[in-house]
């Protein structure tokens, strides 16, 4: 195919989707409107299951197989990442030395680093009930870890991050997504169907059947994931040394 | 008032993300990017989807910014053997 015909394709195919979506944007709903059909739908769905935070009814319960390809896509990412940055056979570890660290810095991250642990937690924890969740809660208790590499060293790091445990962890929690969705189909209803555990109080941190659990789960498996991920990235940085040349 | 706010971390989002594509040094770029991530967690607040600004806080504030880089300095230090 030559240049020209090939940009006449692209040209052909951009004007089209121009097209489409202009023609979608002008029967979209007015922004901030006072109507919100699907708003609205979602939110009597996770009242109906006594679920405060509609967003976590929405991902646990009414697209909880939606948050299983995502919780898998993510997985999948790290295992790929874990396999591309292990240690080739010409590499050798260097340990790194020990670093000085500003006392601020070291003051601040060691100050910061309890409060943003259980800050993380607290949002996994209360997913059902307040914004964030799993993912968001997973992902700042995982990088609050990372404090303790800017307020001492590499090494007080890896103490507290035995990377072969967050490897089991990520996969138990991936499994326990799975197998939750797996005790309602045992229960005779429908794979991930949140129709097993009682839907308990509203706004009760035990409230929405099986969307704390699933949210847990998440919260489990992206701080493993995220642990590992930066993990391997920090030991190419700091550790992995290649030997070919010098 | 909802809609000055809008407006205005509207305009920073796309201040922020011109100067990420027109800074070149991949250092740079990271800390810009960090910067966008916050701005970006400021207008989905502003919209009223807290629980994406907090995805956003802590995947566009803090996370991307890290790995790109650790990335840059594992190929500056393998650079650094090279010379």
């Amino acid at each position: 195919m030559n240049p020209r015909t090939r940009l006449c394709l692209v040209a052909v195919g951009g004007a089209g989707l121009a097209a489409l979506l202009v023609a979608a944007c002008l029967r979209l709903p007015d922004f901030g409107g006072d109507s919100h059909p699907y708003g609205e739908r979602a939110v009597r769905a996770s009242l109906a299951r006594q679920t405060a935070n509609t967003i976590a009814s929405v991902n646990f319960d009414q697209r909880a197989f939606d948050t299983m390809g995502e919780m898998t896509i993510l997985f999948a990412a790290v295992v790929g990442c874990v396999v591309l940055l292990r240690q080739t056979r010409d590499e050798h570890r260097d340990r790194p030395e020990p670093a000085d660290v500003a006392p601020p810095v070291r003051r601040y991250s060691l100050i910061v680093l309890p409060v943003a642990l259980v800050v993380g937690l607290y949002v996994i924890a209360h997913g059902q009930l307040s914004p964030g969740g799993g993912f968001q809660g997973g992902v700042v208790a995982a990088t609050a870890l990372h404090l303790l590499y800017l307020g001492a060293d590499y090494r007080a790091l890896e103490r507290v991050r035995p990377v072969g445990l967050y490897e089991v962890g990520d996969a138990v929690a991936a499994s326990a997504y799975l197998v939750t969705g797996l005790a309602g189909l045992i229960g005779g209803t429908a794979f991930l169907a949140n129709t097993l555990l009682p839907y308990g109080t509203f706004n009760a941190l035990s409230s929405g059947g099986t969307v704390p659990l699933l949210n847990a789960a998440v919260g489990m498996e992206v701080a493993c994931a995220v642990v590992l991920l930066l993990a391997r990235f920090l030991d190419q940085a700091v550790e992995i040394e290649e030997e070919s040349g010098k | 008032m909802a809609d000055a706010v809008i407006v205005v971390a509207l305009l920073l989002v796309a201040g922020c993300a011109t100067v990420a594509v027109l800074v070149r040094d991949p250092v740079r770029q990271a800390l810009v990017l960090a910067v966008l991530g916050v701005v970006l967690a400021v207008l989905f607040t502003a919209v009223q989807a807290p629980d994406v600004a907090l995805s956003q806080l802590a995947v566009g504030g803090a996370l991307t910014p890290l790995l790109l880089l650790l990335s840059v300095r594992k190929v500056k230090r393998r650079k650094g053997r090279d010379e």
